[in-house]
């Protein structure tokens, strides 16, 4: 899936990603862009649409985590309208968007990240892909992954009606209540995906951790950066995916920020580059710095592993012990090993599987007093949930209709735009020596700087998963040559 | 075809990846598929190099499944070189048919976007004057991206297509069953939209119908509606009646009603105009004072109409200056 | 050379129809500008056929049918009546003038009437100037 790598001529045939470097006359690496081609512009055209319109329409951001976009928006509408919602929409909504993670999470594990670690970072780019897992790993754990990743994505349908583009949630909750018969139907399936996500903590335990070699891979390879982490947190400053408050550590682990959804626009700001699509968020009060490292950068991500470094602990028990034993391998928390992003992964859907089995316990979740009907408009509401891919953030305003008549997004990817170009410059200037000739290596290596942010260019650009990829090369102002994959 | 295996690819222009999960989402089918044919592109699953195509015959390929429209340079560049590599082109799923969702775009203007977007909203940088351009010059150097068009288009505006497959994504079960038709050769005429019902999704939906007569309409969020009576007869604005079959009546059956990603019923040119005389046939009043009164609670009325298909609608476009 | 507005009018036969022949016969002048489509009801006029003859390079669209009351089918022009609020509603999104659609009730004995509608309708369609669709999708394709 990542092997692709072309020397061609440049033409405008792919994109979605496209890194242009610059050397100087010794060949030395001069200058980097990490360049997005994508961009869609649904901050405008949502504007004048009905408020309930838009949780069905901004899920068109991204068809991958479309469910993000569902919760931001609902959450974002709910507050235009005044807050009311039904308690049990809100367990309803969060029982569903914890199946969500379990399939994106899996997905992204098994497909995109599993290959590297369990085929091994330099086999043969043939096998090293899903297929290669599953003929390494034999057929019976193949066909598990199919068919958990299939059973999470049923979750979602059965709550909701439909997985990929959802419809359900509406101003003041959701429109169908769970019915105890689809919940019996719900909970063995649950109970298979806890079996299963502790399955994968171990298969990576056994694969990965247990092999020094990527073990040092992890602590000691040129992936670390220093900027700050964001997150969402509950009460307790664990993570939470769908409620709870923003918080901001740096990578010391001192709190720079805790703020509430509908203050985001205090803390985050945004800043553009002529030469892409893609904006580049920064903390505000730090302001615009440039694409600096350091404690007083105003640069973070907003990553799986982000959200465990702002957290002091997972929220539910089995979790928990995986938290602990993450980082004490990684030597404290928090940790800025960019590659112990898969493992974050694998606890977070430890702690949605265990969530899922306490909404199952939850005599309440089959109510069917499941939507109050608003009866104020505010005229202006945020949204923030945890997108797989980052804080996720929706601000409405509407008029006294419930017409929206502005819209701002800060999406899952944005948040890590700054870092994915930061390190894109780093690994270049570390491969790229007077006299040595870029190659294919430095592909590689940039590669698995990106896998481990998981870029998702469906959302940022408001295009997918694995992104095609264009490295340009130009020595005293003419171009040497192009690196090429697409996908 | 027998003896030879179909040479496939598989791509997207604007897109939001719901087409290929959609794909994904066969399942095991996609073996099947892989059994009798070379997937010779398919960025999410699959390997597949841009030049091999590139440097591919023309018509090489037996099928191009697009998915996603054409809102920038690069988009259109690759449903060009597609459609002359490839036997058949397929525009797979409401974006690639119709425009889809990114389509609403077209009520607005390029203009308008990129303000919005990159000066005016709230967290933008304060002083900013900076938007994105397709050509940058740095310090001497040249940095490229792809021009963003001035609207949205349909697939078959830029190039010609061969065969449509509607939905928003379309349903797993209809992929199935199209894919298999297309392997077995089984093709109805050019030009037809396939994986999918020749009736209005009304039709199919399980939800009781009597008279439709409306003094009031309701929001979605207004009103409680009764679960097993037609929507639309209880004030609740619902696209089915405008909308072809297909999905499996996924949103009314869900307590929501059709926004109409499956794009009109056979035989109708614009599915606005169509759900503007169904609606209006229904309001029950003839007094035009009383008339305009029920219709206004119908707000922003044309992004019902054309939630999916502005870019495929007779007007395409906003004509505002 | 000066713009000269193509308006379509879309007349129901019973009344409207019948209305218009008696300008004729009756020799009242009214403005060359208006092509005429008979159509049995205006409950037959479906938005698609404004929207089709708008694209298709008309700058006005006027519809007439019987008084309300008065249609031959007993209800077919209510049915109008309630699909113009929407089509012009829709037309505004789109950014075209509303004033270039007209609904006029127009009875078998008002071939003067019907010459002043025309009339009316020519010189404000005159004024709106000719409809930008035809040249602005023209522009979207030479340009992108
Ligand atoms: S048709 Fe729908 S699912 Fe497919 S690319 Fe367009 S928005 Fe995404
Ligand atoms: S209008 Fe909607 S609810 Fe009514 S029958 Fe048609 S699809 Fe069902
Ligand atoms: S009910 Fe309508 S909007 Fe919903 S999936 Fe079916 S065609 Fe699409
Ligand atoms: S016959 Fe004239 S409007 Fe119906």
């Amino acid at each position: 899936m990542t092997k692709t790598i072309v020397i061609d001529p440049i033409t405008r045939l792919e994109g979605h990603g496209k890194i242009s470097i610059f050397l100087d006359d010794q060949g030395a690496v001069e200058d980097c862009y990490f360049q997005i081609p994508e961009f869609r512009g649904f901050e405008q055209f949502v504007v004048g649409r009905p408020l309930e319109e838009l949780p069905r329409i901004v899920t068109r951001i991204c068809g991958v985590c479309p469910a993000s976009h569902h919760m931001a928006s609902a959450k974002a509408v709910d507050a235009c309208f005044g807050n009311e919602v039904a308690p049990v929409a809100h367990k309803l909504r969060d029982m569903y968007y914890n199946a969500h993670y379990i399939h994106s999470h899996t997905a992204h594990f098994y497909a995109l990240a599993a290959p590297d670690f369990v085929m091994g970072p330099d086999a043969d780019p043939a096998v090293r892909n899903i297929l290669g897992v599953v003929g390494k790993v034999g057929l019976e754990i193949g066909g598990k992954v199919i068919r958990c990743r299939g059973l999470a994505q049923e979750i979602q349908r059965v709550i909701g009606g439909r997985n990929t583009q959802d419809i359900w949630c509406l101003p003041g909750g959701v429109a169908k209540p769970l019915k105890p018969e689809e919940l019996e139907q719900i909970k063995p399936w649950v109970e298979e995906l806890y079996d299963f996500t502790v399955f994968s903590l171990q298969l990576f335990a056994d694969v990965v951790l247990n092999n020094p070699q990527y073990v040092e891979l992890i602590l000691r390879g040129p992936y670390t950066l220093d900027v700050h982490s964001m997150g969402l947190v509950d009460d307790n400053n664990a993570p939470n995916f769908y409620h709870g408050k923003v918080r901001v550590v740096d990578y010391e682990g001192n709190e720079i920020h805790k703020y509430e959804p509908k203050d985001y626009a205090e803390y985050v700001a945004e800043h553009v580059e002529p030469w892409s699509y893609l904006k580049f968020p920064f903390l505000k009060k730090r302001g615009w710095k440039g694409f600096v490292e350091g404690i007083d950068t105003s640069i973070y991500c907003a990553t799986p592993l982000a959200r465990l470094n702002v957290a002091d602990r997972m929220a539910t028990p089995r979790a928990q012990e995986a938290f602990e034993q993450m980082y004490a391998t990684l030597g404290g928390h928090p940790s800025r090993a960019l590659l112990a992003q898969h493992w974050a992964r694998l606890i977070e859907m430890v702690q949605n599987a265990e969530t899922l089995k306490a909404y199952c316990a939850d005599p309440e979740i089959t109510s069917d007093q499941v939507r109050v009907i608003p009866r104020t408009i505010t005229g202006e509401g945020v949204g923030i949930v945890e997108a797989m891919r980052g804080t996720l953030t929706h601000h409405y305003t509407c008029d006294e209709q419930g017409i929206c008549t502005s819209a701002n997004l800060i999406v899952g990817t944005t948040n890590n735009n700054a870092p994915i170009h930061m390190v894109t410059k780093k690994v270049a200037q570390a491969l790229i020596k007077p006299g040595v000739e870029p190659d294919q290596g430095l592909l590689n290596m940039i590669e698995m700087a990106f896998r481990a942010f998981d870029p998702c260019y469906s959302c940022a650009t408001h295009s997918l998963g694995k992104m095609p990829l264009e490295v340009i090369i130009y020595r005293g102002g003419e171009l040497v040559k192009t690196i090429k994959r697409n996908c | 075809m027998a003896d030879k295996k179909l040479q496939i690819a598989l791509y997207w222009g604007a897109a939001c990846g719901g087409c290929d999960v959609a794909v994904l989402d066969t399942n095991e089918f996609i073996l099947d598929v892989a059994a009798v044919a070379d997937i010779r592109l398919w960025p999410i699953a699959a390997d597949g190099k841009y030049k091999d195509i590139e440097a591919m015959a023309d018509g090489e390929l037996d099928l191009a499944i697009f998915n996603g429209g054409v809102r920038n340079s690069e988009n259109e560049h690759i449903a060009h070189l597609l459609r002359q590599k490839s036997k058949l082109l397929v525009a797979f799923g409401s974006c690639a048919y119709m425009g889809g969702i990114p389509g609403l775009a077209n009520l607005t203007s390029r203009e308008k976007i990129l303000e919005t977007a990159y000066r005016r909203n709230p967290s933008i940088e304060w002083g900013n004057r900076v938007v994105p351009q397709p050509e940058t010059k740095l310090n001497g150097k040249e940095l490229e991206i792809p021009k963003f068009y001035r609207r949205v288009y349909k697939l078959d505006q830029v190039v010609d297509v061969d065969y449509y497959i509607p939905g928003c994504p379309p349903q797993p079960d209809r992929v199935r069953e199209t894919l298999l038709a297309i392997v077995k050769g089984e093709l109805p005429p050019k030009g037809s939209v396939v994986g999918a019902f020749d009736h209005a999704l009304c039709e199919d939906c399980p939800r009781t119908k009597n008279e439709k007569k409306v003094k009031k309409f309701y929001r979605p969020w207004e009103i409680k509606a009764d679960p097993d009576t037609c929507l639309l007869e209880q004030g609740v604005l619902c696209c089915g009646v405008a909308t072809r079959s297909g999905c499996g009546v996924r949103c009314p059956t869900s307590g929501i009603p059709c926004r109409g990603c499956y794009g009109p019923p056979p035989g109708v040119t614009d599915q606005g105009a169509k759900l503007a005389s169904a609606v209006a046939s229904i309001v029950d009043s003839k007094d035009p004072n009383e008339i305009e009164e029920i219709l206004a609670g119908l707000p922003d009325f044309t992004s019902f109409a054309y939630r999916y298909g502005v870019a495929a609608s007779l007007l395409q476009r906003s004509y505002r200056q | 050379m000066s713009y000269e507005p193509k308006i379509v009018g879309f007349l129901c036969n019973w009344c409207s129809y019948t209305g218009a022949d008696l300008a004729g016969t009756s020799r009242v002048h009214y403005a060359p500008n208006i092509r005429i489509i008979r159509v049995m009801c205006s409950a037959r006029i479906d938005p698609t056929f404004v929207l089709k003859a708008l694209r298709e390079g008309a700058d006005g669209v006027l519809i007439c049918g019987c008084h309300p009351g008065d249609c031959h089918y007993s209800e077919g022009n209510y049915k109008m009546m309630r699909r113009y609020p929407l089509l012009k509603k829709m037309l505004t999104d789109f950014g075209i003038e509303p004033a270039r659609v007209r609904l006029e009730w127009v009875s078998a004995s008002e071939g003067q009437r019907f010459a002043e509608v025309v009339n009316d309708m020519t010189q404000r369609v005159r004024e709106l100037g000719p409809s930008p669709i035809q040249q602005t999708l023209a522009q979207d394709m030479a340009e992108r």
